[in-house]
């Protein structure tokens, strides 16, 4: 039972956890392509970005003594860094990418100038807070909730930390706001039917300008919400991007481009895949060594921890080879 | 004064213009057809009548109004509608939500007007929860065209809204149109079944290679030897 229990912090707690970032992350990417056709490659740094706002504010709330025990200043602060990142986001598709739009550029060129974004992104954060790593929680403490499980010869307890707990609840606060946002709302139709037929939507008289607004105003929430949510669970760099690129767009593309539930799904897919390929199975495998033909050897992972991103990369191969427009069917280019 | 007019209207896509002088005029209770051979330059003029590509010459007059090269969402709230040729729904939407995307430019309650629509196409509203990707041609011939009436519009262009369709839903289409035009719309459309829809036109347009070549009632159209001979088949 132990050892289950360890499975279980190490593998559903953690798969929750990462599940719960990509997705957030993820309905960004998938978000912008469906509207916008074009892989929008800075958006990790919105999330590093948007991380680093939070960071900011949380400092000034605890120089200004707005603190309170009961959640972290990061978490107090997230709402008020998710909109100054929506302006952020408004701002530069206005600088960059409208322009270009405006001359008619082809999806790669769009691709090529947010990879242009995204060295700016980087640079100016750099310029700001040095190459160093940073925590929220240098003067606050992480919480950490242990509960106890009823059963004889238990000694282990499930164990989460109160950010972690959270960060869940984040999530599905967003993803449901989303949910009645796209399926409820005017607006959130008018995105659908965009991403659904630009040129009919455009026939329809919406106001496809101001689609493409609302868009970057979530896409850039949103990213701020899952840079921060990062940043709250592990540590805060410039370049938190580097590790999380991959596993967003690897789950945007095997939910299917332009599908939101999809982009949800495909992070949880990816969260979960990661944390089970870098578990230590011969913890499950240890209680059953006489009955085994072989010696259960020390660490028994399916990837080593360094070589976690690959995982996402398998995933995506696989998944496109059994389905070429991802789970949910999703744009094909 | 009538309600649409063009005047030797010049456009095209970027390249060697595709209508080299397009002249023709609708009245509020006309139901204007345009026949032509492939690659006349039908869908082209309805195109520019609804501001989707460049107007370089001539000019077009909707009540009264100069509106050449004006966007849709500017058209749609002075009562222009437009069902294009092909990719005329919103595949992953179901029935009700593209009625409502066709309501967008509408603030008012348009529930009366959705009814509306309902009413001359029933089997919509029985489907009004199903994705309009999962209907078939003629019912999606129909959202279209649902979608289109649902801004109230006082001209309705439609490119082949027979495309594609059996000859029972030809019919069936048709005799929608003619009751969407009874209700005070509007109507110009473009058609390969040329013969039946000049049938029932007010206003016959024979378009070739980016200009009119006869103009005339559907009637006076159908009963020229020439046009006969040439873009009727005989
Ligand atoms: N988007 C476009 N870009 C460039 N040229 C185009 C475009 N659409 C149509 N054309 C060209 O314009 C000309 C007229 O096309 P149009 O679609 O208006 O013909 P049509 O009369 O509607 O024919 P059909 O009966 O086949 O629908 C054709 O030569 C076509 O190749
Ligand atoms: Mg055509």
């Amino acid at each position: 039972m132990n050892e289950l229990i360890f499975f279980f912090n190490n593998v559903v707690v953690a798969g929750i956890v990462l599940g719960s970032i990509y997705a957030v992350g993820a309905i960004g990417v998938t978000l912008i392509f469906g509207i916008l056709r074009f892989a929008h490659f800075a958006h990790g740094d919105m999330m590093t970005m948007g991380a680093f706002i939070a960071f900011l504010l949380a400092m000034a709330a605890t120089a200004l003594g707005i603190t309170t025990p009961l959640v972290p200043t990061g978490f107090l602060v997230l709402p008020i860094a998710m909109f100054l990142a929506a302006g952020v986001a408004l701002g530069l598709d206005k600088g960059f990418y409208a322009p270009l739009r405006k001359r008619g550029a082809r999806p790669v060129t769009l691709l090529i100038a947010s990879i242009g974004v995204t060295l700016i992104i980087q640079g100016l954060i750099r310029l700001f807070f040095g190459s160093g790593t940073w925590s929220f929680f240098e003067i606050e403490t992480k919480q950490l909730i242990r509960i106890p499980v009823p059963l004889e010869g238990v000694t282990r307890t499930i164990n989460f930390t109160q950010p972690q707990l959270l960060m869940v609840i984040c999530t599905a606060i967003a993803v449901l706001a989303l949910h009645v946002f796209l399926t409820r709302s005017r607006l959130g139709k008018a995105m659908r039917a965009m991403a659904d037929n630009a040129d009919l939507a455009q026939v329809s008289g919406i106001n496809t300008k101001l689609v493409v607004r609302v868009t970057w105003v979530i896409a850039g929430a949103l990213a701020a919400m899952a840079g921060t949510m990062l940043a709250l669970d592990v540590s805060l760099k410039p370049d938190l991007a580097f590790n999380i690129v991959l596993p967003i767009f690897a789950a945007a593309i095997v939910g299917g481009l332009g599908q939101s539930y999809g982009a949800i799904a495909g992070g949880f897919l990816i969260g979960f895949a990661e944390t089970l390929s870098i578990f230590n199975w011969s913890v499950l495998l240890r209680p059953l060594a006489n009955a085994l033909p072989f010696e259960v050897p020390a660490t028994l992972a399916i990837v080593p921890t360094e070589y976690k991103l690959t995982v996402a990369f398998v995933i995506l191969v696989v998944v496109l080879l059994w389905r070429p427009t991802g789970i949910f069917k999703g744009a094909s280019s | 004064m009538a309600l649409l007019e063009i005047t030797d209207l010049v456009g095209g896509y970027g390249g060697a213009p595709i209508l080299n002088g397009v002249n023709l005029a609708i009245e509020q209770s006309d139901i204007g057809v345009i026949v032509g051979p492939n690659g006349a330059g039908k869908s082209t003029t309805l195109k520019a009548i609804f501001g989707l590509l460049k107007v370089t010459g001539g000019s077009i007059r909707f009540m009264g109004e100069e509106i050449q090269n004006a966007l849709p969402d500017r058209l749609v709230p002075k009562g222009l509608s437009f069902v294009p040729q092909e990719k005329n729904v919103f595949v992953s939407m179901s029935v009700e939500e593209n009625l409502e995307m066709g309501a967008f430019t509408r603030r008012d309650d348009f529930s009366a007007t959705m009814n509306w629509v309902y009413d001359m196409f029933p089997v919509l509203r029985e489907k009004r929860r199903q994705p309009a990707g999962e209907l078939s041609g003629g019912q999606r011939q129909m959202v279209a065209m649902g979608r289109a009436l649902m801004s109230q519009p006082k001209l309705l262009l439609l490119d082949e809204p027979s495309a594609g369709l059996s000859p029972r839903y030809v019919l069936e289409i048709f005799e929608q149109i003619v009751k969407v035009n009874a209700a005070g719309v509007a109507i110009l459309m473009v058609e390969q079944n040329a013969r039946q829809a000049l049938a029932f036109a007010s206003r016959g347009f024979v378009l070739a290679t980016g200009r009119n070549r006869f103009t005339g009632t559907g009637q006076e159209l159908i009963a020229d030897p020439e046009v006969a001979k040439s873009f009727l088949g005989g």
